[in-house]
């Protein structure tokens, strides 16, 4: 610990800080635009000037690090004047078109201008101008009010680890740009659009559509992929403007992922307002009176055993739970599936379907070896963590076969289960590198379990992994990375009937067993109906809705409360934002009314009845038996074939949505130009 | 000063020649095994003596490859410095240092030569594609103003009529003497010595 007086006041403080980051544990906050906690120091914008004793000139605190007895002294009139003329400099290139400016209201330059600004400017030159640069759908530029922080070229290089991001040019002629203003080819690119602390990059489906004061914010969860991102909704009526992230170190430190934040637009397209029947192969509306009567009818006259349901991969823990009470008790089919595919996965234990190291592990790991899995579009965000662990340990990275540009460096072994198995057996090659490591992880994903005999190796693994004190008290190597949000509290709360973890009521499915299917907000089911009547419930019209006889409006993930499971096991709830839209209901009330027609009972009085009676049964279900059942003694060699997920077309909201449209196009004639990297 | 414009004509390849591969291959051994990337700027030189002077799109590409290093950065380090030129250059390209020496002395007397003689225009080439020239900061002869430079080589002790021969050289494909163009050697004093006399080294 280092003693130092900052405005008088002793404080003591770490070795290694920064005197901005020390100024800010005294209490006294610094202006600042370039320096940012994520990111490296670049200490170009000098707006951070305080006055150190001893040295004649004001020092950039955001750059000088903390030593023994410093004085510092950030509230004298020398330090104003430095940074009056900073912010002078600064505003003598930038635009006064702060009226017209997206960035007005929540503008770092606008709000210190209040602090440090002069009412007049001293500059009787042009000022310069710099024209616009394309980068893609996302990002909408305007240079001129460029301030030259370069955030956005750091986090570019450092935490998306695309390099694409530059400055040219040199003195008030710099100019940020990408290589020949290409679209930046990263998942997490828009976060540049956070960090800019001026109007120079911001977000283009959102240009001109409010303004900060006017919006009404909603702390939730994102369910666009299974990390459980938090995030802030922002809406303008019942209309959802915008996404912005929310701090969380644990999760997602404070980026999210581009479909996280612009598939938001997709909530307002393709959306189910009525209940619809079809007819004749043509959709009519109804009213829920009739639709309901229909459905009661239908299920009254189906053996329970052939009545089968999905949910879907967006479906909160409440919906999850009332349509499994429902099945259960209502009408007592057991035929109720969560996974849309034929994967393998045994819920009696929580370790073998969680991320068990935690997202914030992968910082101390110093080995990673992908199974099966392409955390990049996968979880992206998960993925920015690999980097950063990469970054700061150098953890040696293993994937078993290409699985395409990480965004990190990794060796590749060759992609079959033999190969495995030899490394298994402890007689591989690379079998000491897993030896030697202190934290390794696991990553194993969803392709791995879509093997078939992904039993036999699951079970392998932890054994191994055991062996090698490797799964022990502090630290558990085995993560399982699901690609849903929804896909760990459907384990959790057990939504599944399979006697060998397979998905044997998808298989059911596919061999035309059923007569009445009801999809709660499954749309990505691969099968060919026959006779089937189909109920959908659900938000957007998609796959599930055009293969449904009847469809019912359900609610988005921003128009209801829910509670999600993240990949790593953390229950969070997501809060209603908006409404859902015409004469769409919320998913549970759906399911409650029609368990109420058909039994004359309510399954839950309120919503609160319903969170508390799952609540308990996720308290009563959580410490399994730690059984392991395996099927097959042996296995027959296969190729792991990860799937290359579509990114920005991977479940309805972001199908529904035209930006992240754009946004794929953008991607695939990029591909086909072959002008990567 | 401007951004530098970036040819609008580019060459589709570019490779290093055998001999030059050979002079980036030595000078990235300078460096310590994984930072071959500081050897940028001495790769840019050779590409743009290799390519008439001036350095296309394609040879960033090959040496961000070359160098293992991203595109943006070769092309960071390529429009940041004024002295590799994005765009063709004459084979005789005129350097003009306007710098205050310079100036006072008469440098845009010589801009005022270049504009008639060679193009309207900075960084624009002759009608015979043979020459261009630029004004440029200070080039550190500001003993012998005003100066120029053509290529690797200083024009010293000039003015309009001294320049316009030197152009008319040029064109009759001669090559003009390098140098003081008022007879003196290096930076000697311009009339008779003043100081040091009795100094016979001096």
């Amino acid at each position: 610990m280092l003693k130092i007086k900052v405005n008088d006041v002793d404080i003591d403080v770490e070795e290694g800080l920064t005197v901005l980051q020390a100024c800010e544990q005294a209490g006294v906050e610094i202006p600042r635009f370039c320096y940012h906690e994520k990111l490296s120091i670049a200490g170009n914008c000098r707006m951070c000037l305080v006055e150190m004793e001893k040295s004649p000139k004001p020092i950039a605190s955001c750059a000088m690090p903390v030593a023994e007895g410093m004085n510092i002294k950030t509230n004298t009139s020398k330090v104003e004047k430095a940074r009056k003329g900073v912010m002078e400099f600064l505003l003598a290139n930038h635009p006064l078109d702060c009226p017209v400016c997206d960035q007005g209201g929540e503008c770092d330059l606008q709000d210190q201008s209040m602090y440090y600004g002069i009412d007049k400017s001293r500059f009787k030159e042009n000022k310069r101008f710099v024209p616009e640069k394309y980068m893609g759908p996302l990002i909408k530029t305007q240079m001129t009010r460029c301030i030259h922080c370069t955030r956005c070229i750091r986090f570019a290089t450092e935490v998306a680890g695309v390099s694409e991001l530059g400055a040219i040019g040199r003195g008030e002629d710099m100019q940020i740009t990408t290589y020949l203003e290409k679209s930046m080819q990263s998942e997490m690119s828009a976060n540049v659009i956070d960090l800019c602390p001026v109007g120079a990059l911001t977000s283009k489906p959102y240009v001109f559509e409010a303004r900060p004061w006017e919006l009404k914010k909603t702390e939730t969860i994102d369910v666009m992929d299974a990390v459980g991102s938090n995030i802030r909704v922002d809406t303008f009526g019942w209309e959802v403007k915008r996404v912005l992230p929310r701090i969380n170190e644990e999760i997602n430190e404070e980026w999210i992922s581009d479909k996280t934040r612009y598939a938001c637009d997709g909530l307002k397209f393709q959306r189910i307002d009525n209940p619809y029947l079809k007819e004749n192969g043509k959709f009519k509306k109804i009213n829920w009176n009739k639709a309901y009567k229909i459905i009661v009818d239908k299920i009254k006259n189906t053996l329970p055993d052939k009545i089968a349901g999905f949910t879907g991969d967006l479906t909160n823990m409440e919906t999850m739970y009332i349509v499994k009470e429902f099945f259960e008790k209502t009408i007592k089919s057991k035929n109720l599936e969560t996974r849309s595919e034929d994967t393998y996965v045994n819920i009696n234990n929580r370790e073998n379907y969680l991320f068990n190291s935690k997202i914030n592990g992968i910082e101390n790991s110093d080995l990673i070896f992908l199974i099966g899995s392409n955390p990049r579009f996968e979880a992206t965000i998960l993925n920015s963590r690999i980097r950063k662990s990469f970054l700061k340990n150098n953890t040696k990275i293993i994937s078993m076969g290409d699985v395409g540009n990480l965004n990190y460096p990794y060796d590749i072994i060759k992609n079959d289960l033999n190969t495995l198995d030899e490394l298994l057996n402890e007689k591989s090659s690379i079998f000491d590198i897993f030896k030697n490591s202190k934290f390794p992880i696991f990553l194993i994903g969803q392709s791995f379990f879509k093997l078939k005999s992904a039993d036999f190796f699951l079970n392998k693994i932890k054994k191994f992994l055991k062996k090698n004190d490797k799964i022990n008290d502090k630290w558990n190597a085995l993560n399982i990375l699901s690609n849903n949000a929804s896909t760990v509290g459907g384990y959790d709360l057990g939504i599944m009937n399979s006697d060998n973890g397979r998905n044997l009521i998808l298989e059911k499915l596919k061999n035309n067993y059923f007569n009445l299917i009801i999809l709660v907000g499954q749309d990505n089911l691969d099968f060919k109906k026959k006779n089937e009547f189909i109920i959908y419930i659900g938000s957007h019209g998609d796959k599930g809705a055009n293969c449904a006889d009847i469809v019912l409006p359900g609610s988005a993930y921003t128009e209801q409360d829910g509670y999600f499971t993240n990949l790593e096991g953390k229950i969070q709830k997501s809060f209603k934002a908006s409404y859902p839209p015409g004469d769409a209901k919320e998913d549970w009330l759906i399911i409650n009314e029609l368990s109420e027609l058909l039994k004359r009972k309510k399954l839950f009085e309120d919503k609160d009845k319903l969170v508390g009676s799952m609540i308990n049964y996720l308290k009563i279900n959580q410490k399994k038996n730690n059984f392991e059942q395996v099927f097959n003694e042996n296995f027959t060699n296969e190729k792991i074939v990860v799937d290359p997920l579509d990114y920005y077309y991977s479940n309805v909201i972001s199908r529904a949505s035209k930006t992240m449209n754009e946004c794929r196009n953008e991607k695939i004639k990029t591909k086909s130009n072959g002008t990567t990297g | 000063m401007a951004i530098k414009k970036i040819s609008k004509i580019q060459p589709d390849k570019f490779e290093f020649n055998k001999n030059n591969k050979d002079i980036a291959n030595n000078i990235i051994k300078n460096y310590p095994s994984g930072k071959q990337q500081s050897a940028v700027m001495p790769l840019l030189n050779i590409a743009q003596k290799q390519n008439d002077n001036w350095i296309p799109l394609a040879a960033m590409k090959y040496i961000a490859k070359y160098l293992d290093m991203p595109y943006i950065k070769v092309y960071e380090v390529a429009t940041f410095y004024s002295m590799y030129n994005l765009a063709p250059v004459g084979k005789y390209f005129f350097q003009v240092c306007t710098t205050t020496p310079c100036m006072l002395r008469g440098a845009y007397d010589l801009v005022k030569v270049c504009k008639k003689k060679i193009s309207e225009n900075e960084n624009q080439l002759s009608d015979d594609e043979k020459t261009s020239w630029l004004e440029v900061e200070c080039l550190g002869a500001c003993v012998n103003a005003p100066m120029l430079q053509i290529n690797d080589d200083y024009y010293e002790d000039l003015d309009p009529t001294k320049l316009e021969s030197i152009i008319d050289k040029i064109n009759k494909n001669e090559d003009p003497k390098p140098g003081s163009y008022k007879g003196r050697i290096s930076t000697e004093p311009e009339n008779i010595r003043k100081t040091l006399l009795g100094n016979k080294n001096a």
